[in-house]
């Protein structure tokens, strides 16, 4: 087997100077009876030869959206990816490494967190990031219990305009705690401000809401900031990190959690992990921050170094009283992000938020001007919209289909009710000419 | 710092990428003036060349298995195949977008749906799902699962022991399900105390972690016996798949009496570590639970037609995540097992408890073997003899080790034995290298005897010295600000 260090040869030797002939006299600490016998009925071995060509034959076997007119979005999007990224990231001594303990022999990866804790810092407005979480949605899970920590009450109220997996997860997550999730039915496609203010009290942990929501809507945060604030309650916040090129940050409007889903920041869509979520939060909650954090310091000798800092959060030393239970995160993730971020600038971004959002208007006009079409809410939105079809929203995906675009998530999946409606999301990538082709098959 | 902040490389004006100009007309501003930011972000302006210098630069800041010997214990850090890599990279996979038609999809529903029916095979378990992002997330999601059970049962149990020798991840994951803890001590030879556990047994229990091999490096002989009594009392017993490396192939936690357990892809199925991650966590379970497993599942049709399923699973616990899973790094273990097949899988077990025992039987005497047993695939010494003898800690010779081009095992854990060093060399190491970490050991105590301070000091030959871990979480440093620039 080609992965072990040792020929067969080397290997009896080794067992010799043990003492024994046989690899199954290693094993003697295990029962008999609970030994397996036989081989496992696995595949057959392949050599790297054959595996090449067996999963390229698999391979041809996906119809990827990266090859196609794709206006799929629903928290994961086809953005640009730059090519430094994929090169750097495929370096060994980013790749093979471990998570960073040993600051001594760890400090590429070390220094290269911290700088992406202060863009993402920066991005959100936040004060501070942590060094990532599982992914967008778990992130929400975690916020909350975060939340409830550092206010020490249980009440969760939730807009139903978040992303109804990040809803499902957080309700999975607080299913066995002494948290209680409120879930706020929307209103006009945006949070329910009424209902929301009539559920605010001072057991209120936290308010979450996502914008742009999950039907495009930007939300009006500065009043559920001003809302929750006023009873005491943190502002828990999801976003997409693209929209912050263009949209007020949290930080502006003094969210006090920020999470999201960071694949729009260099990560390919790989349908949809691995994932990078992100947290960003107030200074002063530091101490209640689930996972990894890098701090900068200095080494014995008075030269500044990096290493994981308020580790007492976290369950290695902590166990059942840590902040949260993750261990590995997303690491090589956060790499991307970073370079992402380094590579495009403020400036880039802000280029690529507006090109979103100026397309995206511009297909939803066009669409718009066919008979039985129409965008559903009036809210204004950012690169995603809800269209709604005077047929049934799979009968429009397989006409357009036919000109190579896949034309949207049909809201189905989620509501079985918006049968009529497609999610439709458009990035910098789309041109001009896929947004009139797009346009032409649907008034087909 | 051998490299300055990228922030400190920032030229205003300087971009490395550019996006092309508006190809639609815009008749005036898109959005409200009063939803838009007002003060940018902060980010550095570079030249593509500055980014590509400044992460080769860091690159070399870090060991890595690519580079250094690696023998963290319970970490599993073995070689990483590049053809994984290269496979998992296709555009193919890269490409797809979660949403995606199932027809859309087939090429990787069909290596994901086989990866699952081989974790079956491995486990002994008849129900798998891939979703958990990595090995504590693996964890929670059965914990949860033990919960919805007795939920359904209309019982409600609040323990979930954990031995003293566990991983941190164990009681937290229990936690947060909203499980009380209780600890069940590991007897003289560093198994589980049976006596101890039968005296924590009572209808409030909802089940047990267990990892096993143990973080000693042990296998629990008597987690049949185990198995037996938690079932007696109706609890369940999960498994912390954290050293199945030790034991594929050999031994199946699913013949033990095992409920549930996970696999960490990024130790046993040879994904990268990446730094801390990504990885996934995979669980298999027993049949009982398997209506209680997350969704969505991968299911194949009868036409050999592969789905991706949310609903008619009422029972299940739904999501911890969004999405499918990591699906990058599950190619990635699919390609791995591919590789290797049946033998290949036992003769991974076999190499790694031989090249394990070989060098524990290499090191100096001069540290301490706490435990007895034969060990599997990883051991673990105590470095308390030099501690008493030459005011030599574990951390002195793991910062030593550093100087000499090797990564540091784990060290302080587990937590049962004082000065801990916990060494897992894995299966892809060679002779020569397990021969020349014992000569260094042996080296080092040397050292200890000669010139202690020497250790103390260590390292000398990284960029930097020993980290101030104390005045990092005393003066919390977390972000640049930009204050410092000159």
């Amino acid at each position: 087997m080609a992965y072990l260090g040792n020929p067969p040869d080397t290997q009896k030797d080794m067992l010799a100077e043990l003492g024994l002939t046989r690899h199954s006299e290693l094993f003697r600490s295990i029962p008999e009876s609970l030994r397996f016998k036989g081989d496992l009925n696995l595949p057959p071995a392949e050599t790297e030869m054959d595996l090449v060509r067996h999963v390229r034959t698999l391979a041809k076997r996906n119809r990827p959206a990266g090859d196609t007119v794709s206006f799929l979005g629903g928290g994961v999007y086809d953005h640009f990816i730059p090519s430094a990224i994929d090169a750097l990231t495929s370096r060994g001594e980013f790749l093979t490494c471990y998570t960073p303990y040993q600051a001594e022999a760890s400090q590429g990866t070390l220094q290269i967190l911290w700088e992406y804790q202060t863009m993402i810092a920066e991005l959100t407005g936040m004060e501070l990031a942590n060094a990532s979480l599982y992914d967008g949605a778990s992130a929400v899970a975690e916020a909350a219990m975060m939340a409830a920590a550092v206010t020490r009450r249980r009440k969760v109220i939730v807009s139903q305009t978040l992303h109804p997996e990040s809803l499902a997860c957080l309700k999975t997550y607080l299913i066995n705690t002494d948290l209680e999730p409120v879930t706020v039915p929307w209103k006009n496609g945006a949070a329910d401000m009424e209902t929301i203010a009539g559920l605010l009290d001072d057991e209120t942990a936290c308010v979450i809401a996502q914008t742009p929501n999950f039907f495009g809507v930007i939300e009006p945060m500065e009043k559920l900031s001003e809302m929750a604030h006023a009873i005491g309650a943190l502002l828990v916040v999801s976003v997409d990190p693209i929209s912050l090129g263009l949209l007020a940050s949290p930080g502006e409007y003094e969210a006090d959690i920020v999470v999201g889903e960071g694949q729009s920041l260099g990560l390919p869509m790989n349908m949809g992990g691995p994932s990078l979520g992100f947290l960003a939060t107030r200074k002063k909650f530091a101490r209640q921050i689930p996972g990894r954090l890098v701090g900068r310091t200095v080494d014995h000798h008075g030269k500044a170094c990096f290493c994981l800092t308020l580790q007492t959060r976290e369950q290695h030393i902590r166990r059942e009283k840590a902040t949260s239970n993750i261990c590995t995160n997303e690491g090589l993730m956060t790499v991307r992000a970073m370079l992402y971020l380094s590579l495009v600038g403020a400036a880039g971004l802000k280029e690529v938020a507006r090109l979103c959002a100026a397309k995206a208007h511009y297909l939803a006009e066009g669409l718009s001007q066919i008979k039985g079409f129409g965008v559903r809410y009036a809210a204004p939105f950012f690169k995603e919209f809800v269209l709604e079809c005077d047929q049934d929203a799979d009968r429009v995906l397989a006409r357009v289909a036919k000109h190579g675009i896949l034309g949207g998530v049909p809201m189905a999946r989620f509501y079985p009710q918006m049968s009529n409606r497609l999610l439709v999301a458009v990035t910098e990538k789309r041109t001009r000419a896929e947004l009139d082709a797009f346009i032409a098959a649907v008034s087909q | 710092m051998p490299e300055p902040l990228i922030f400190d490389k920032s030229q205003p004006g300087q971009r490395a990428v550019e996006f092309p100009p508006s190809d639609v007309p815009n008749a005036g501003p898109v959005l409200p003036e009063n939803l838009l930011r007002r003060k940018p972000p902060r980010l550095p302006e570079v030249a593509e060349r500055s980014v590509v210098r400044h992460l080769t630069i860091l690159s070399r800041e870090n060991f890595s298995v690519d580079t250094n010997f690696y023998p963290l214990g319970s970490c599993t850090m073995k070689y990483n195949p590049r053809v994984n890599e290269q496979l998992s990279g296709l555009p193919e996979f890269t490409g797809l977008h979660p949403y995606q038609f199932d027809e859309d999809c087939q090429g990787t529903l069909a290596i994901l749906w086989q990866l699952q029916e081989m974790l079956k095979e491995i486990t002994g378990l008849p129900g798998v799902s891939l979703q958990p992002a990595a090995g504590a997330h693996g964890e929670l999601t059965a914990m949860l699962m033990f919960a919805a059970w007795f939920r359904d049962r209309g019982e409600r149990r609040t323990t979930i022991l954990v031995p003293d020798s566990a991983h941190g991840t164990n009681p937290a994951s229990a936690a947060i399900a909203g499980f009380k803890i209780v600890q069940v001590r590991s007897n003289e030879h560093g198994l589980i105390d049976l006596d101890d556990l039968r005296s924590k047994l009572d209808a409030s229990v909802a089940g047990m972690m267990l990892t096993c091999p143990n973080t000693l490096g042990l296998f629990e002989t008597d987690v049949g016996e185990v198995a037996k009594l938690l079932h007696g009392v109706g609890a369940k017993l999960y498994i912390d798949g954290a050293n199945l490396n030790a034991i594929l192939g050999v031994t199946r936690p699913g013949d033990w009496g095992a409920d549930a357990l996970h696999i960490n892809t990024h130790k046993t199925l040879s994904t990268p570590h990446g730094g801390g991650g990504p990885g996934a966590g995979p669980i298999a379970v027993a049949a009982d639970l398997v209506p209680f497993l997350p969704v969505p599942r991968i299911e194949r049709g009868e036409t050999g037609v592969f789905h991706l399923v949310d609903t008619g699973h009422p029972k299940s616990i739904g999501r911890v995540r969004a999405f499918l899973g990591q699906t990058g790094v599950l190619l990635r273990a699919y390609c791995y097992l591919r590789r290797l097949g049946a033998r290949g899988v036992r003769e991974t077990a076999e190499n790694a408890v031989l090249n394990a025992r070989y060098l524990q039987s290499r090191c100096p005497k001069d540290f301490a073997t706490p435990y007895a047993g034969d060990c599997m695939h990883e051991f673990v010494l105590s470095g308390t003899p030099l501690k008493k003898a030459f005011g030599v800690r574990t951390l002195d010779v793991a910062k030593r080790l550093i100087d000499r081009g090797i990564h540091p095992p784990t060290v302080y854990f587990p937590l049962i034995v004082d000065e801990a060093m916990m060494i897992e060399p894995t299966e892809t190491e060679r002779r020569r290298t397990l021969d020349w970490f014992a000569d260094v050991l042996a080296e080092i105590v040397a050292e200890a005897k000669a010139d202690a301070d020497q250790l103390h000091d260590a390292p000398h030959t990284t960029s930097i010295s020993r980290a101030d871990e104390v005045r990092a979480a005393r003066d919390l440093d977390l972000r640049y600000t930009w204050d410092e620039a000159k």
